[in-house]
This record gives C-alpha cells, sequence and structure tokens, in this order.
C-alpha cells in the first residue's frame, strides 16, 4: 500500500519541528518551557525514525520512536521532580536563577 | 493523503511555534496537545497506526497530564511572565537569525536535491514492529525498563526529600 508523501517533505518537517523545540530550548528561561520544547524535540527525532523506517520498509523506526518514547517519559519526570526543587529554593522557576552549582 | 499530511504538517508546526512561545503555561500546552495529535494523524497517514495510539496515549495523555499538575502545584503568579522580554530585543537575534535563515535554504535545496531517488512511504504493520520489538530488540527493551526503574527511584528520591525538608521547616516529625 503506497501513499503518496514524498519522504523529503516529512524529513523536512520533523527538521522544523526540531529547529523549533531547539529554540524554545534556547531562547525561553521558563523550565518548564524548556522541558516542553524538550518533548518537541524528542518527537521530532521519533518522526524522523519513524519516517525513515516507512521510507525503507522496517519496521526498526517504530522500534526506535518507543525507546525514544521511553526515554521521554523518564526525562520529564524527573525533570519536572527537579523544576519542584527549583521552586523550593528559589521561588521561582527562571532557570538562570539556577546556574550556579553547590558544593 | 497528501493534502491531508500538508494540512496537518501545517497545523503541527503552527501549534508547535505558538506552543514554545507562549507566556501562558496552560496556553501552551494546549498548544502542544493540538501539535501532538496533528503529528498522530501524520503518523496514521505514515502507516505506523500503533506508533500514532502510543503518541496519543502516552505523548498527550501521560506527559501531558504530568506537565498540568506541575503547573497546577506551582501556581505560578504574573511575576514570571514577560522574563524573556527584558532582553531577548531585535538587535540581539537578527544578526544570527539571519546567518541561520540562509543555513536552512541551504539546507532544504540539498535535501531537494538528495542523490537518492525520491521514494514513496508505505505501512510497517504493528505485526512486524512486535515481533522485531521482542525480537531482535529485546535487550533494548529490557534496558528501556531499567532506565524508568531508575527513573522512578530517582523521581521518589527527590519528592521524598521535598516532603522531608517541608514537614521539618513546619516544626513537624521527619517521616
Amino acid at each position: 500500500m503506497n501513499f503518496p508523501i514524498l519522504f523529503e517533505q516529512a524529513m523536512m518537517l520533523a527538521g522544523i519541528l526540531f529547529c523549533l523545540g531547539l529554540v524554545g530550548v534556547l531562547v525561553r528561561r521558563d523550565a518548564i518551557f524548556v522541558l516542553l520544547s524538550l518533548e518537541v524535540m524528542l518527537n521530532a527525532a521519533g518522526l524522523a525514525f519513524v519516517v525513515a523506517g516507512a521510507r525503507w520498509h522496517q519496521a526498526d523506526g517504530q522500534v526506535m520512536f518507543l525507546f525514544i518514547l521511553g526515554v521521554a517519559a523518564a526525562e520529564v519526570s524527573l525533570g519536572l521532580a527537579l523544576v519542584l526543587w527549583l521552586y523550593h529554593w528559589h521561588k521561582t522557576v527562571d532557570i538562570d536563577r539556577a546556574s550556579s552549582m553547590r558544593g | 493523503m497528501t493534502a491531508a499530511f500538508y494540512i496537518a504538517a501545517f497545523v503541527a508546526i503552527v501549534a508547535t511555534f505558538l506552543a514554545v512561545s507562549r507566556h501562558n503555561a496552560v496556553h501552551a500546552l494546549l498548544y502542544l496537545v493540538v501539535s501532538l495529535l496533528s503529528l498522530a494523524l501524520i503518523f496514521l497517514l505514515l502507516g505506523a497506526p500503533f506508533v500514532a495510539a502510543l503518541e496519543v496515549i502516552i505523548y498527550a495523555g501521560a506527559i501531558m497530564v504530568l506537565f498540568v499538575f506541575v503547573v497546577m502545584m506551582l501556581s505560578m503568579g504574573p511575576k514570571t511572565k514577560g522574563g524573556e522580554r527584558q532582553w531577548l530585543t531585535p538587535s540581539v537575534w537578527i544578526g544570527p537569525a539571519i546567518l541561520v535563515s540562509i543555513l536552512l535554504a541551504e539546507l532544504l535545496y540539498v535535501a531537494d536535491a538528495a542523490p537518492f531517488p525520491n521514494g514513496y512511504v508505505a505501512q510497517v504493520p504493528p505485526r512486524e514492529v512486535a515481533m522485531s520489538l521482542l525480537g531482535p530488540y529485546l535487550l533494548g527493551v529490557e534496558l528501556v525498563s531499567m532506565l524508568l526503574l531508575s527513573a522512578l527511584i530517582g523521581a521518589y528520591h527527590l519528592a521524598y526529600h521535598l516532603g522531608w525538608r517541608q514537614a521539618s521547616k513546619k516544626g513537624g516529625a521527619a517521616p
């Protein structure tokens, strides 16, 4: 079953979404938005894997998407726990306030 | 099919841009849910129905619920709004933006004139994914389960000490 969706255009969509997430990580100073942009980046990487797997008719792309899903779930749970710590220490979620290490 | 792909891709790009550029966290989360749902539609069009279902259930369901929980717990006031506007003036970003857009145009041109032939995507059924996942990738599944377990222990550790600090600050006994 062939769909008339071109491989290059789907990969360009993945690239654009990844760049949007990267800009969000670089520009936003709110820790919640940084984590949200990281989710966008991981999701775009997963899209690229699925598109490549569909292009070469292999199941490996979707398997890699499942692994990325596991990594994203672990990352976001720990990241949000750290955001709660940041809010507890500094009463803000501005990540510039947490720019120095302690100890 | 092609028109549906282009519409979903447009919705995904616009919703993602709005999600990373809003100042209100709840609005950003709603836009991100729209973006994830349009990506699920794209996965469905690409012939990956299992991945599309997981995108809706885990990304738009579980992970977004975690974000909403944290936003509700923090209950940030208006004092955190607009922190980026103080330093993000056009004189800061206009130079790098021009240079990066030149690189992006070059990248899109190279991708359009790629040496490999222009191919169409085809469906990979969930049965094949499951056979591959529990066959040659079994070690990877075990590693992901260990990663999730370590994330669980780490989150428990952070939450335990956070609760201990708040209990001792109120004068109560440490758990």
